[in-house]
């Protein structure tokens, strides 16, 4: 099946190359870490985790979020989903990847990745977390590929594909809350020490992951013959609006607790990032700018009929995606180190470098993702 | 495990694959039993603890001694790093509000307002560093001093997220060519590494006390065995108010200040 990807017009080709002109500079960059350290990037002693890490914590959201797609179908045969599973599929598989690669690159010795298995330590969760993902990784590769060759061949999939989707059900779940536990269980970070992280992270994702699924398949309406049909768009839609007015009422329950309670340590994260603390407020702009695109979003979702136009819908979805992006793919990470363990605020904000490393990332996910699903697309031209 | 015996564990697996055998196995554990055999000058506790009378060090040194930590960060190979953003320390001062944080006041006694507080990892009883460590690069020993292993640690910074005493460093850059003078004595770290204060578990093997509290020489600093009644660590906590840093936080901190 693979051979699909060969097969391309010029767009398509233009497309991978840009995406690995992106990654060569990304790796250009890396290398440069690689002979100079993480000092080139924006991290330091007190903001030890930064735009790396916060886009991995991001992006197990994304993952997770395949789930939104694959319950409703096998579970509750939700007909209307049967032909973009496949898809939701596909963007775990190229996420995961990207996780694993963010991961990677924020390592300071990075040869010695493999230490995590040879000395394998079941009380950090970070080592639990690389083992769910790695999990979940296989699983998608393995359902979605095997779904879509039994859909080529016009039989249904192998009888051992449905235990394995029905284990990557829990399993979704499962590692964005293992990834909600790295914050969630250390002492002294107020903002983190949260019961309400993993909900937090599981909702924000069911947002985010879904509003992206539905922007790349009205790209991929646009740009080929496959339609994914109305009806799974809108439910998609629907849940996309479920899931973001649970996820700003989580961050209103926050907000409640650090601010009527007036306890100092539980206010001072969300003042810096949207008030700023002691004079320093670098991340002011983009804590606002995730609350009007949040809310901008939310009356285009409720509205049923902005949320059915499929041309305010894209605006919505692209709202939400970059706002959630803003809130826990940047703020939420910083924000737990500030102020540090003696009361200083000591700020943060990601070097150029450091940018287009992750850029670097985000276009080989692209790309992985561009050839999974050119080949799922192909395949559907292809039967239809 | 302790360190001494990990790397011998790891130099004996090495050899081994080197097919070098078991004949350099069996000499490495002879070389170590021959090691052990006779009464060994190392100092032995169950659970090591520092106090440190902060009234002593001002009072002779008048906030500007510095002894201890130059004596430590010569002695450890520790760089001499200006940018506040990349900064490695074992052992270092900040302000007695920003050190107890949760005892800041308007009206603190005129005696101790803005005061340099040392600070250096409290090698914890319950120590988060070591629970979230994915490698078991940070440990804890049987002595209670939480260890690093700087060959084995991959970088990862999930320490530093869990230390909330701000105790561990991260080598942003190489540090070996911001080192003032190289001891040979102890090893340098590369770059990409975590490291902290060991409790100069080297100098405890040998039978020596830590080097700040030998470098003290006002005697403001003391180390001793909390589970010996006594010990000179316990005498002073029966007889003076000590305080912790956060000891809400249940990580159990081993380095008191006598006030
Ligand atoms: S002070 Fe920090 S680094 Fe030292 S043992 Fe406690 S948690 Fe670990
Ligand atoms: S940085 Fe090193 S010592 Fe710290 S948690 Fe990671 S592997 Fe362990």
């Amino acid at each position: 099946m693979l051979e699909k990807a060969l097969m391309g017009g010029k767009r398509y080709w233009s497309w991978l190359i840009l995406l690995l002109a992106m990654m060569s500079v990304g790796f250009r960059f890396y290398l440069l870490q690689l002979n100079q350290g993480l000092t080139i990037t924006g991290m330091s002693r007190d903001v030890s985790w930064g735009l790396y890490i916060a886009q991995f914590t991001f992006l197990v959201g994304v993952a997770a979020s395949a789930v939104m797609v694959v319950l409703p179908y096998y579970l509750h045969n939700v007909k209307a989903f049967g032909q973009i599973t496949i898809f939701g599929e596909f963007l775990a598989v190229s996420s995961v990847i990207m996780c694993l690669l963010f991961v990677i690159v924020d390592l300071g010795k990075p040869m010695r990745l493999l230490n995590m298995l040879l000395y394998p330590t079941p009380n950090s969760i970070l080592f639990w977390d690389v083992i769910v993902l790695s999990g979940y990784l296989l699983l998608n590769i393995v359902i979605g590929w095997n779904v879509l060759e039994a859909e080529r061949k016009a039989v249904s999939p192998p009888d051992w594909v449905k235990p394995l989707v029905y284990v990557s059900i829990p399993w979704a779940v499962s590692i964005h809350t293992v990834t909600a536990f790295i914050y969630s269980g250390l002492p002294g970070r107020d903002y983190w020490l949260t019961a309400l992280m993993a909900a937090r992270f599981l909702a924000s994702a069911f947002a985010c992951g879904p509003a992206l699924l539905i922007l790349l398949l009205l790209i991929i309406k646009t740009l080929s013959k496959f339609d994914p049909g109305r009806e799974a768009i809108q439910k998609l839609a629907q849940i996309v609006t479920y899931a973001m007015v649970i996820s700003l009422f989580f961050v209103g329950l926050e907000f409640f607790t650090a601010f009527y309670s007036q306890v100092p340590g539980h206010m001072h994260s969300l003042a810096y990032l949207f008030a700023g603390l002691d004079g320093h407020g670098k991340l002011i702009p983009f804590m606002w700018a995730f609350a009007f695109l949040a809310i901008g979003a939310l009356i285009l979702l409720l509205n049923p009929r902005t949320r059915q136009q499929e041309s305010t819908l894209k605006v919505a979805c692209g709202a939400v995606f970059a706002s959630l992006w803003l809130e826990k793919g940047l703020g939420l990470v910083v924000a737990g180190f500030i102020p540090n363990a003696f009361g200083e605020v000591a700020e943060y904000l990601p070097t150029a470098p450091e940018i287009l490393i992750a850029l670097g990332i985000w276009a080989t996910g692209a790309l992985i993702l561009t050839v999974l699903y050119k080949v799922a697309v192909s395949v559907k031209e292809e039967v239809a | 495990m302790s360190k001494m015996d990990r790397r011998s564990f790891l130099r004996f697996g090495g050899l081994c694959v080197l097919g070098l055998g078991v004949l350099s196995g069996a000499e490495v554990l002879a070389e170590k039993q021959l090691k052990a055999a006779p009464a060994s000058p190392a100092l032995v506790g169950k659970k090591w603890a520092m106090v440190i009378d902060m009234k002593k060090c001002w009072e002779a040194g008048k906030g500007e001694c510095r002894d201890c930590i130059l004596a430590c960060h010569r002695a450890h190979n520790v760089p001499d790093i200006a940018n506040p953003k990349e900064e490695v320390k074992w052992i270092w001062t900040e302000p007695y509000e920003e050190v107890f944080l949760d005892q800041k006041q308007e009206y603190t006694a005129e005696g101790i307002q803005g005061k340099p507080f040392l600070v250096l990892c409290n090698h914890c009883d319950n120590p988060p560093c070591a629970r979230v460590c994915p490698t078991k690069a940070t440990f804890k020993r049987e002595d209670g001093i939480v260890m690093m292993d700087y060959h084995r640690c991959i970088g990862c910074r999930f320490c530093m997220a869990a230390c909330p005493f701000g105790a561990r460093s991260f080598n942003f850059r190489d540090p070996r060519p911001l080192l003032p003078k190289l001891n040979p004595d102890f090893p340098t770290r590369e770059m990409g590494v975590v490291e902290k204060c060991n409790f100069c578990a080297e100098r405890l093997e040998a039978g020596a006390l830590p080097l700040c509290v030998e470098a003290c020489r006002q005697g403001a600093l003391v180390f001793g065995d909390l589970e010996d009644g006594n010990s000179e660590v316990r005498t002073i906590l029966r007889s003076r108010f000590t305080m912790r840093r956060r000891p809400e936080l249940g990580t159990g901190p081993n380095v008191y200040y006598a006030i």
